[in-house]
């Protein structure tokens, strides 16, 4: 559905050449959630700009819905819905008025706006929210408006820009339920750019990390954690920590483990499958363990040690399986 | 086709949009009257000519004045849109370029229509007397003025999108073009220097044509040439303010 080849975007600034996207080639199916994950500075909104027509690639190009993304753009406009990190919805408007608008701009007839943007209210819950400026609503309301925007002409490639940053954490949730159900009910090809690792690993099916321009990763979250990163289990010892920590090291799944006064931390793969191991082996040798607990890989290692940009300084296991960046 | 139905769609937006701010439309309307109460009577006692006549030189110079400070600041409201993010979203439809900038322009000059015949209604009383055709011809001819003007600082507005640049910028322009427009002084009392760069000026023509019309002089050169400025100034801003426009990167 996106086939990016060589994509490319150079700035002139008066500093000199800002070279935000290195040329990035990445495809992406038809039906798929693909996050687009990086740090601040990346080139993600670079790149989602180019794909939606707004800025023009200084090399490479690529084929959104079959069409040219140079040859064709009027073509891929039509196939696509954009919903930028400022959202785009007119503040002065009532919310009717501003989805019918857009509407309009695709092509409907007065009375097919009207009907399709009574529908997409109804689908995104904006129902009493109809008939109110938009300048009035929340933010978490005011995204969904921005949605509702990007979806009012069933777009088959859908692209969202950060499509949860700055909401609460009910919002969120909210306008993740949205997203979940394009895919799901409407088989909407959807490509999102996030800075939150959690919203990658609950939304998407595939993630494209990106780094200084560069997509340094691509894979399922799935994938990418247990390729990169291993567990954790960290044991509480009652008594010697040292002796303990020698005999878990010198079991052969364990690769390594570190002691810090009387906590172990022991880094593997299979956890679950390991922790019965070690503790009969702890229990024959006399030690008692006080405490233990297991945390599973996030994606944030993955994408620290995909980007570097960030030292590594934390890595202890955090309480709960999952433990992400909130 | 397209463009036009895209046009469309902008105007009647922008349409509600006034109709809901009454005290923006109600302003538009006074502001008109504001200008010949108080600038005309000084006017009309400087020039050579009195009663009438007097008259028919100062409102076409008027009616282009208002046309600078109102059509020419519409940019103004273009750099909210920017920074919502809206104009980008307009941008990501299939709909036309042109279409897209022409609404806003079309509404612009709507506005720009009713102030005009407002004035030329308000200066009747004050003792104004033209041929009716001249008086339709020049509104006629000050509409592509407005839709240039319009064009223009939609582009400038597309180039800047800061409101504390814009402002400067748009002043440092609008009022040299004033000056040297023959709206205030004529410019036969300028020297030859001035002069020269006043032939530079579009407006300039604009509003001798506009003079000439309120006169009944149809067919004489100053409407002629003023008519085919106009009418070319028309087809460079809208051609430079649609490349702008779909050439926009912020």
């Amino acid at each position: 559905m996106i086939e990016a080849k060589g994509l490319a975007k150079t700035f002139h600034t008066g500093q000199g050449r800002v070279e935000a996207v290195a040329g990035v080639d990445f495809t992406v199916n038809e039906g798929e959630t693909v996050g687009f994950l990086g740090p601040n500075g990346a080139g993600k909104t670079t790149t989602m700009r180019m794909l939606t027509t707004l800025l023009g690639p200084s090399a490479g190009t690529a084929a959104i819905a079959g069409c040219d993304l140079l040859q064709e753009a009027a073509k891929v406009r039509t196939h696509i819905g954009y919903v930028s990190q400022a959202g785009g919805s007119k503040p002065g408007s009532p919310v009717r008025r501003d989805i019918a608008l857009q509407a309009r701009l695709y092509g409907m007839s007065r009375p097919e706006a009207e009907a399709r943007a009574d529908e997409v209210i109804a689908q995104l819950g904006l129902e009493e929210l109809a008939n109110r400026v938009i300048l009035t609503l929340s933010g978490g309301q005011r995204r969904r408006v921005d949605l509702a925007l990007g979806l009012v002409h069933e777009p088959r490639v859908l692209f969202l820009d950060e499509p949860t940053a700055n909401l609460d954490p009910e919002s969120r949730n909210r306008v993740w339920e949205h997203i979940r159900r394009l895919r799901d009910e409407h088989g909407t090809t959807v490509f999102l750019s996030t800075h939150y690792l959690d919203e990658a690993d609950k939304l998407c099916d595939r993630v494209l990390i990106i780094d200084k321009g560069r997509i340094v990763a691509q894979d399922s979250p799935q994938n990418l954690k247990s390729a990169i990163a291993h567990d954790t289990i960290e044991i509480e010892i009652a008594g010697d920590a040292a002796r303990a920590a020698a005999l878990i090291d010198a079991h052969p799944e364990v690769h390594g483990v570190s002691v810090n006064g009387t906590l172990l931390s022991i880094g593997c793969r299979g956890a679950e499958r390991l922790l019965p191991d070690l503790l009969r082996e702890l229990e024959s040798a006399h030690i008692r363990a006080d405490s233990l607990r297991v945390a599973r890989p996030s994606l944030d290692d993955v994408f620290m040690t995909m980007t570097m940009t960030m030292t590594m300084t934390d890595r202890r296991p955090q309480p709960g399986a999952n433990a992400v960046r909130a | 086709m397209h463009t036009v139905r895209d046009a469309g769609i902008i105007f009647r937006d922008e349409a509600s949009a006034a109709a809901q701010k009454r005290t923006g439309l109600l302003i538009g309307l006074v502001q008109p009257f504001v200008y010949l109460a108080l600038f005309g009577p000084l006017l009309v006692r400087m020039l050579p000519e009195s009663g009438p006549s007097a008259w028919q030189v100062y409102i076409p110079g008027l009616l282009v004045q208002l046309g600078l400070f109102a059509t020419g600041y519409a940019g103004f409201g273009l750099i909210p849109d920017v920074r919502s993010g809206y104009l980008e979203r307009l941008r990501v439809t299939p709909a036309s370029r042109l279409g897209l900038l022409l609404g806003r322009v079309m509404w612009d000059v709507l506005a720009l229509f009713i102030q005009s015949v407002a004035i030329v209604l308000i200066a009747l009383l004050f003792g104004l007397r033209a041929p009716l055709g001249g008086v339709l011809a020049a509104i006629a001819m000050m509409m592509l003025v407005g839709i240039s003007l319009a064009f223009l600082s939609y582009s400038l507005a597309l180039k800047l999108t800061s409101e504390w640049l814009f402002a400067p910028v748009l002043n440092g322009i609008a009022l040299p073009l004033m000056l040297l427009s023959g709206i205030l002084l004529p410019l036969s009392y300028a020297p030859g220097w001035l002069k020269a760069i006043g032939s530079a000026n579009p407006l300039r023509y604009a509003v001798d044509a506009m003079r000439g019309c309120f006169a009944g002089e149809y067919g004489s050169d100053a409407v002629l040439t003023g008519l085919a400025v106009v009418v070319a100034l028309m087809i460079v801003s809208a051609t430079a303010g649609t490349r702008v426009f779909a050439g926009h990167n912020a």
